[in-house]
């Protein structure tokens, strides 16, 4: 069964990607319905930044983010002489990581998902009298509802899976950086097949039920 | 001073320059007509707001909305704007669709009822209903009654026919025509078939390659021989007239109109009703004295006024019967046995007329 460890990666793994999501959703939609509407020509320079972390080797992110996250780095640096930690090693820096690492898997779907309501509906929905952020949000973000389906869960269960990022920027430390899958990992090296079993069943489970209910959704906003 | 519609506006692409400059009276509605790619729908989007850049100037009814330094936005412009598709919000039920620009206005500026448009358009059993669910003609009703109840200064109508199958189009023009009775919202209809122009319109604005080529009130516009409007197979006049009287034994309306009378098969017209009267210039021929012993009925008194080539074979002749114009399309062997020249009184004989609506 799950040990008091196990229970605490879980939970860490599991604010982690939730906190991730949120962070995601409102960084990502804004940026998603500029890409999709953009002419301009830095728009390939930005796509191609966001699509990064979706080839990159995960070590390399992590090592880069390693770097600017430590005390000796940008970021770090900044916190440390605004009187804070340095952020590698932290909860804070796992949730910076993740929101690189993970930021294809948030604004993709939702670009496409704006990309395909096209210029029409908001058209209609200004010649009745709706002001730009009134249309954004009562036309073109209900039209985009399985973009944002998608978006959110591909988001959750990415950071969910994520394992060099964290190993690189988070350290391991149980109860406070330690995340599912390494405690997986950590289970397998300790040759504690029981536990290992445990946990990968259970995510195995939680993410096939996760994408059966995107599918079964989506299908039923078609519907609709 | 009458109350106008002013516009005017310059938009340059690769491909296509509008440079459209037109005024009508606020009133009616004023037909923007011309053949597919001459800009008709860049020149309505330019009126919404939707095109930008575009340089212009529009004035409607006294107000500015746009000008050197103005530039109202689409959704500040009080103008109601139904597309060539219904283009009704899929994720909003009928009512939610109707129900959109309605409520986004402040309740004293609401001059159109809510039932009142849901009546004129016959959509009340459709209110609970999903778009998708519904046909063609009756979408573009929905989205006919949701700019409406926008209660708009002006109503932009792009070609509001043009995807529908003909009986869709049936159904729909009698809720068009009471729209123009009962309303009195100008209306802006872009269209490039004749017969809906024929029948709606009381303003013609002909577009050709991005530029305005002439406009004016319909019947001055379809006859003027100097127009590509007044000339082939299809070229027509159009009458106003009023049911003047009933002929209960053969079965016939008598239709007045300021040059004489029509006679027409009677259809269940009440006495007063205004009706329009289309006439094709091939089904009007001409004579110097009124014949007694012909079938036709409807003979009446007029003048030449113009004449205008036609083909090699053929003139089209503008005549003017108590200030209306007709056209008359006849050989050019009539026209000199006739001797015809501007201001020869000449009779009028019409094989049919056309009851339009």
């Amino acid at each position: 069964m799950l040990d008091e460890s196990d229970l605490a990666a879980l939970w860490i793994t599991l604010r982690l990607a939730g906190l991730t999501v949120v962070i995601l959703l409102l960084l990502g939609t804004p940026l998603a319905w500029w890409l999709s509407k953009t002419q301009r020509r830095f728009k390939a320079v930005v796509e191609a930044v966001v699509a990064l972390p979706l080839v990159l080797p995960p070590t390399v992110l992590g090592f880069y983010l390693l770097v600017a996250l430590g005390p000796n780095g940008p970021v770090g640096g900044l916190m440390m002489t605004l009187g804070g930690e340095p952020l590698a090693f932290t909860f804070a820096g796992l949730v910076i990581g993740s929101v690189f690492y993970s930021l294809p898997f948030v604004v993709q779907p939702l670009q496409g998902a704006f990309a395909a309501i096209g210029r029409r509906p908001m058209e209609v929905a200004a010649t009745l009298g709706a002001s730009p952020l009134d249309r954004f949000f009562t036309v073109a973000v209900p039209l985009a509802r399985p973009g944002f389906l998608t978006a959110t869960v591909l988001g959750f269960a990415h950071t969910v899976g994520e394992f060099g990022v964290v190993l690189m920027i988070g350290g391991n430390i149980p109860g406070e950086t330690q995340v599912l899958s390494i405690a997986i990992y950590d289970h397998v090296e300790a040759l504690e097949y029981g536990h290992a079993h445990w946990l990968a069943g259970g995510l195995l489970l939680l993410f096939f039920l996760l994408l059966l209910a995107v599918y079964v959704l989506n299908r039923r906003f078609k519907v609709v | 001073m009458t109350v106008t519609i002013e516009a005017r506006f310059l938009i340059k692409r690769d491909d296509f320059t509008l440079d459209a400059d037109f005024t009508v009276p606020a009133q009616g509605i004023s037909a923007i007509f011309g053949a597919s790619g001459c800009g008709k729908t860049t020149l309505l989007r330019a009126i919404a707001g939707l095109e930008q850049p575009a340089r212009g100037y529009l004035k409607i009814a006294g107000e500015v909305w746009q000008d050197g330094e103005r530039f109202l936005p689409p959704h500040q412009r009080p103008l109601g704007y139904v597309f060539q598709e219904a283009s009704l919000f899929p994720h909003l039920s009928v009512l939610g669709n109707l129900k959109y620009g309605y409520k986004r206005l402040p309740p004293e500026a609401r001059r159109v009822d809510f039932d009142q448009a849901v009546t004129l358009l016959g959509i009340a059993p459709l209110l609970a209903r999903r778009p998708e669910g519904l046909s063609g003609g009756e979408r573009q009703r929905v989205a006919i009654a949701r700019a409406l109840l926008t209660s708009p200064r002006l109503l932009l109508m792009d070609e509001p026919l043009a995807a529908l199958d003909r009986q869709s189009k049936t159904e729909i023009l009698p809720f068009l025509e009471r729209l123009h009775e009962e309303l009195s919202i100008p209306v802006l209809y872009v269209s490039h078939a004749p017969d809906e122009v024929a029948r709606l319109a009381d303003q013609l604005v002909l577009l050709e390659q991005g530029r305005v080529r002439a406009s004016g009130p319909i019947g001055e516009m379809l006859t003027r021989v100097d127009l590509p409007l007044a000339h082939g197979d299809e070229a027509e006049a159009i009458v106003e007239a009023t049911v003047a009287e009933h002929d209960e034994a053969f079965h016939l309306a008598h239709l007045e109109f300021p040059g004489g009378r029509f006679t027409v098969a009677r259809k269940d017209l009440p006495l007063g009703q205004p009706v329009r009267l289309r006439l094709l210039a091939r089904d009007v021929s001409l004579s110097l004295e009124r014949h007694e012993g012909t079938s036709i009925l409807n003979i009446f008194p007029a003048k030449v006024e113009t004449l205008a080539d036609e083909n090699p074979a053929q003139l089209m002749v503008r005549l003017d019967a108590g200030g209306v114009p007709i056209l008359s399309r006849i050989t050019r062997k009539s026209a000199t046995i006739l001797a015809l020249e501007p201001g020869k009184p000449v009779y009028v004989q019409v094989k049919t007329v056309a009851l339009l609506g």
